[in-house]
Order: C-alpha cells, then structure tokens, then sequence
C-alpha cells in the first residue's frame, strides 16, 4: 500500500473509531440521565427527614436513617397494599401471557374470514387512553358488581392490545414449516403452541411479562376510581394516602418509592437476557 | 410401505387453479421426482399428498385408501421440508425423536430407531447438538434422520438440496439415492433443478401450469419427449429448436432451415413425417447431437459450416455457440478442435436424434 493509501487508511479507522466513542458517550450520558433520580431516591431514603430540603444534593448521607424504611412500614399497611398490587399484577402478568400468546398465535398462523379487520380493531384500541375509557370500563365493572374486588382492578387489562399485537409479530416471523412439521410428527394444535411456538417466542414473552407487570403493579388511575376500601388499596394509593394523611417527611415516602421499585428490578434480572433479545424483536426500548 | 395414487386432483385458490386435474399412479417402492419450473403446481402436489393442503376435487389414495380427509399425522408419511423445518430449541436427537414421542412410543424403542437412524446417516456424534451448530449437510441429514426414524409408509422431499452449494448438493443427492437403495420405501421428491431429478429418480413427472406433460423414466424423458416443453426443459445445455419446413424432394424428405440450410431427413423417419409435408414444423435437437465432423459414411449425419459466435470451453468438452437465422444454436465439440469466435468451422448434425414439433400442438411427431 503506497503511503497516502495507509494514511487514508489510519484515517478511516480513526474516523470509525472516533465515531464508536462518540456513541458511547451519548449512551453514557443517557444512562447517567436514566440513572442519576434513581441514584437520588435511594439515597434521598436513607437521608433525614430535614435534609430533603436543602439546595445542595447530599449523594452519601453522613447518617445512614435505615428507620426512614420501618417507620414508613409502620405507619400504614403497606404490607397490603404491595401484596394487593403483587396479586392484581402477577394476575395480569399472568393472564397476559396466557391470552396474548393464544390470540397472537392465532392472527399470526391461521386465516379465517375477517382476520385484518380483527387485528385493525385490536389495534385501534392502543390508540385510546385509559382516560378516554375510564367512564366506560367503570360503568361495565360497577355493572358486575365488581368494585372493590380484585378482579375490578385486574379485569380491564388481563389481555391487552399491545400483548397481542407483540405475540403476533414475534410469530410471524417462525416460518409456517415447523408448524407443518410438528403436524406431519403428529403434535395437536395446542402441543404445536406449547412445545414448538413458544419456545421460540421467550424472548417476546419475557418483554410482555417485564411490561405487563411494571404497569400494573404502579398502576395509579384505575385503582383509584374503583377502589374505595382500604383492604384493596394498591401501593400507589397508599402511598398517596400515606403523604395526604400524616404529612410524612419526602424520605419515608421514598423510602416506600424504593421498596415498591424492587419487584420490577427483580423480574427484569430474572429475564434480562431474554428480555433484550426481545426489545430488538418488538421494536420497542 | 404403500404406493400412492392420485385420481383427478384439482387444487383451486379462489379462482386460480394450481393442479388442473392430475391422475398419476406411483408404484410401492419407487422413486419418483416431480420437476418442473416454479409455480407449475409441483410443491403444491406434495403438500396436498402431505395432508398440508386440502384438495379441491379428486382423490389420493395410499396403498389403495382413500386419505382425502385423513389428518397429517394419521397419513404415515413423513416429509423432509425445503428448509429443514428442524425444531432450533431441540436437539437432533429430540428433533429425532420428537415424531416417536408424539406417538408414545416407548422410551427404549425412540432411543434404538434414533441410533439406528443416526447410524445410517452418519450423524451419531451430532445427537447431542443443536440444529444451529450444524452445517447445511448435517441439517440436511438431521432433517432426513427426523423422516426416516419413523419408519413411514412414503417420505417426501420438497426441494430439499436448494440451500445448500453446488458440491454439497452433489454429495446430498448421492446421500438421497443411497438412503432409498438401502431402505427402499416410497419417495416422492420435488425439484426444479431436472439434473437432480434425472439422477436420482426412477421414474420423472414433468409438470407444467398445472399439468402433467409427461411421466417416465429419466432417460425415456430425454430421448423420447412427448412435448415441445419436455424436449427444452430436460437437458442441459437445452435443446436447440429452429423452425423449418418439410419439403419432399427428388431424393426424399428433407428438411428447410433458416439461413440455406437443408438436411435431408434419414429414411427410417420418412414415414413418419409425410402427413407434414409442405407445413411448418419445428425442428428440435441436443447440443450433444451437433459436434464436430467425426463419421462421414453415416446417412442421418448432415454436415454444415457456421462462424462461431461464443466458445465455452470446460476442459472436458467445449460448448460453442452460433447463430443459424434468427435463432441461437448450441453445440458440443471436442476441444481440441474448437476454432476461436468468428472463425468458421464445419460442424456435422447427428438427424438420428431430431425430434420434429407440430407447432400447432406442441407434441413431437
């Protein structure tokens, strides 16, 4: 290579290189800006109740207040409301996983008449917020007799739009061959599902599962309209209440803001592998 | 193992029909490819032998009963898919396996007929893998191995050396007619590759929008087409066709071909192409049946002399190409005779091989 074609070379190297850094310098400072509340409110809880106010942001507290954590618990019954929310979200995790699977399934391998127009309905429902139907879907779950029920606060989402629409894509993309396959060995439909289809769609089925239970388990608007008994209080609403009704320093509350935060951390280690081969799969981030 | 027949099928999507109405009767025992090009209804055919298509109209029959209505599984066949199909979250052995299971078959017994079947194919040490960690050759022998454990009554190959390279394709095709020397069950294979289906099939089904042009053994097929489609797609290089017109003369039948050409027809043929005499017809011959001058004396050998237009030597053998009116002409000479392009060379036409075509019909005379 003559000497001008080397240093051509170098450039274009250099020029990529340059280009690498620069890109993990804008992740790096995305992930400081998803990082840096998240830093602050486990630190912030183990602050003192006085300190929340002060201009200049203490990052380490110069006394650790572990008992931010157990007055918070022992002021209100927080311990019910995170199990409300854990079994309203868990139901709904669940339940999405399930019935997401089966109608993605569906829309995504078989034909039958009208097929478009039930994914152009299913999908027309993303474009309403909850805001929209909220009179609506109270007046139904009001009309079952279900307010003050779990199944008042798990009913409305047990099989969302965005599962199905998320399934289907994941199972467009199996070629119709292992279906054909598995029928020529003799599976039934359901075998086909279980032991064919989903093992290829974990990655999907993760994503769903970590989405699922994330809005469900800080669901705040819902809740609040069809719950008015504490013993079915979620912990957003307790949390709230817990604020309104003993004026509680900031600390405690965030104290209970990092308890609450820990089931969804929890699930997304759990499935962290699958879940990011499945956010290149559903386009999503 | 059971011979498969098929009376009359049709197959319509909506108003476009697919198979127009095919009756084929395939011997227990035999290998039989269907061939044709793309969209000529072969795979189409397969699948609804496989049970993976309903049928329109008509009948298939498996060793004598009717299966029209008979589900996949029940039909004891088993198919090896173009891509494969091979479960990617199971291993070879599970993917092996995974038919038997279905069936509830007995642990012990799965265990035996994978090991025998991997043994067969050469793939015992690849049990344990999964299919990503495979090559193509081995995912082609996995996907046979998947077939041939279950011990079935007909196998079914839908295309399936398309994805592999050349020499591969040429090691898995003498694989293929191993196996079935060794197991001798029923196969059907569908190609649109005719070099495969002339190798390794005992009797070939050229199909072509939806019909059956001709059924035969390969070399029936190639020496005596029926069709003007046969006589083009089987053969590579394809047969040369020219128009002509039969002319009688002082001395007998003879052929008149674009650009002063004139061959004489050979008397054996005479007969047999009279009713012709004075219409058009096309005229049809391999590339391997014009050469270079070798045998003067012979009566159905007629020389001529053309300026080569291109000359693709193989070492072996050198194909040249030249153009006889308006039409390509292809030929096949030794290369140690082979002349540059533009230079003129005598080459001489074998007429004991030409097939003459009623255009109107497109059947050869």
């Amino acid at each position: 290579m003559s000497p001008s074609g080397k240093r051509s070379a170098s450039f274009a190297r250099l020029k990529l290189r340059s280009r690498g850094w620069l890109g993990s310098l804008l992740l790096a400072a995305l992930a400081f800006g998803f990082v840096v509340p998240i830093l602050w409110m486990l630190t912030t809880s183990f602050q003192a109740g006085d300190r929340m106010y002060e201009l200049s942001t203490v990052w380490i507290p110069s006394a650790w207040h572990f008992e931010n954590y157990s007055n918070a618990l022992s002021r209100s019954p927080f311990s019910q409301y995170f199990l409300n929310s854990g079994i309203v979200a868990i139901a709904v995790m669940v339940s999405n996983v399930v019935f997401c699977t089966i109608a993605g399934y569906g829309l995504a391998k078989f034909r039958f008449p009208g097929d478009r127009y039930v994914l152009l309905v299913i999908l027309a429902t993303l474009m309403l917020p909850l805001e929209v139907t909220l009179v609506p879907t109270f007046l139904v779950i009001h009309g079952f007799g279900w307010l003050n029920t779990y199944q008042g606060l798990a009913g409305p989402f047990l099989i969302d739009a965005f599962g199905v629409f998320l399934m289907r894509q994941s199972m467009l993309s199996i070629p119709a061959d292992y279906i054909e396959a598995a029928r020529m060995d003799g599976a039934g439909e359901l075998r086909i599902l279980l032991q064919i289809i989903v093992p290829q769609c974990l990655p999907a089925l993760a994503v769903l599962a970590v989405f699922s239970f994330r809005d469900n388990w800080d669901q705040f608007l819902w809740p609040l309209t069809v719950v008015s008994q504490d013993e079915f209080r979620t912990f957003p609403l307790g949390l709230v209440r817990f604020a309104e009704d003993y004026g509680s320093p900031p600390t405690e509350q965030l104290a209970i803001a990092v308890l609450a935060t820990i089931p969804t951390v929890l699930l997304f280690v759990v499935l962290q592998r699958a879940v990011n081969r499945g956010f290149g799969l559903s386009g999503l981030k | 193992m059971a011979g498969v027949t098929l009376r009359d099928v049709v197959k319509r999507y909506g108003t476009v029909e697919a198979v127009r109405g095919i009756s084929l009767d395939i011997p227990d025992k035999q290998f039989v490819a269907l061939v044709g090009p793309s969209g000529c209804g072969k795979s189409t055919m397969l699948r609804m032998i496989a049970g993976l298509e309903e049928i329109t109209e008509g009948e298939i029959c498996l060793g004598g009963e009717v299966i029209n209505d008979v589900a996949p599984k029940d039909r004891d066949i088993a198919m090896v898919f173009q891509n494969y199909a091979l479960y990617p979250h199971m291993s070879v052995f599970e993917n092996m396996s995974f038919g038997l299971r279905m069936r509830r078959i007995p642990a012990s017994e799965i265990r035996k007929r994978v090991e025998d079947a991997a043994a067969i194919l050469d793939i015992t040490e690849l049990l344990g893998r999964r299919p990503r960690q495979l090559s193509g050759g081995q995912r082609q022998r996995a996907a046979m191995g998947r077939a041939i454990v279950r011990n079935p009554q007909v196998f079914l190959f839908d295309e399936p050396l398309s994805n592999l390279d050349a020499k591969l394709r040429v090691q898995m095709r003498t694989e293929i007619k191993r196996l079935h020397q060794k197991i001798r069950t029923t196969t059907i294979y569908v190609t649109h590759d005719q070099v495969e289906a002339m190798t390794l099939a005992d009797c070939v089904v050229v199909m072509n929008g939806g019909l059956i042009e001709q059924f035969g053994p390969p070399q029936d097929l190639y020496h005596a087409p029926r069709t003007r489609f046969v006589a083009g797609f089987i053969g590579s290089p394809a047969m040369n066709f020219l128009d002509c017109r039969l002319e009688q003369r002082a001395t007998g039948l003879s052929l008149s071909l674009a650009g002063g050409l004139c061959f004489a027809v050979p008397v054996s043929r005479s007969e047999r192409y009279r009713p012709w005499v004075g219409k058009p017809i096309l005229f049809g011959l391999r590339p391997e049946h014009i050469t270079d001058v070798r045998d003067h004396a012979r009566e159905d050998r007629a020389e001529f002399t053309v300026t080569m237009d291109v000359v693709e030597s193989s070492g072996m053998e050198t194909m040249v190409y030249f153009m006889i009116g308006e039409a390509e002409v292809c030929g096949r000479v030794e290369t140690s005779r082979a002349v540059e392009p533009g230079q003129s060379m005598q080459l001489q036409a074998n007429l004991g091989h030409m097939h003459l075509i009623d255009p109107a019909t497109n059947l050869v005379i």
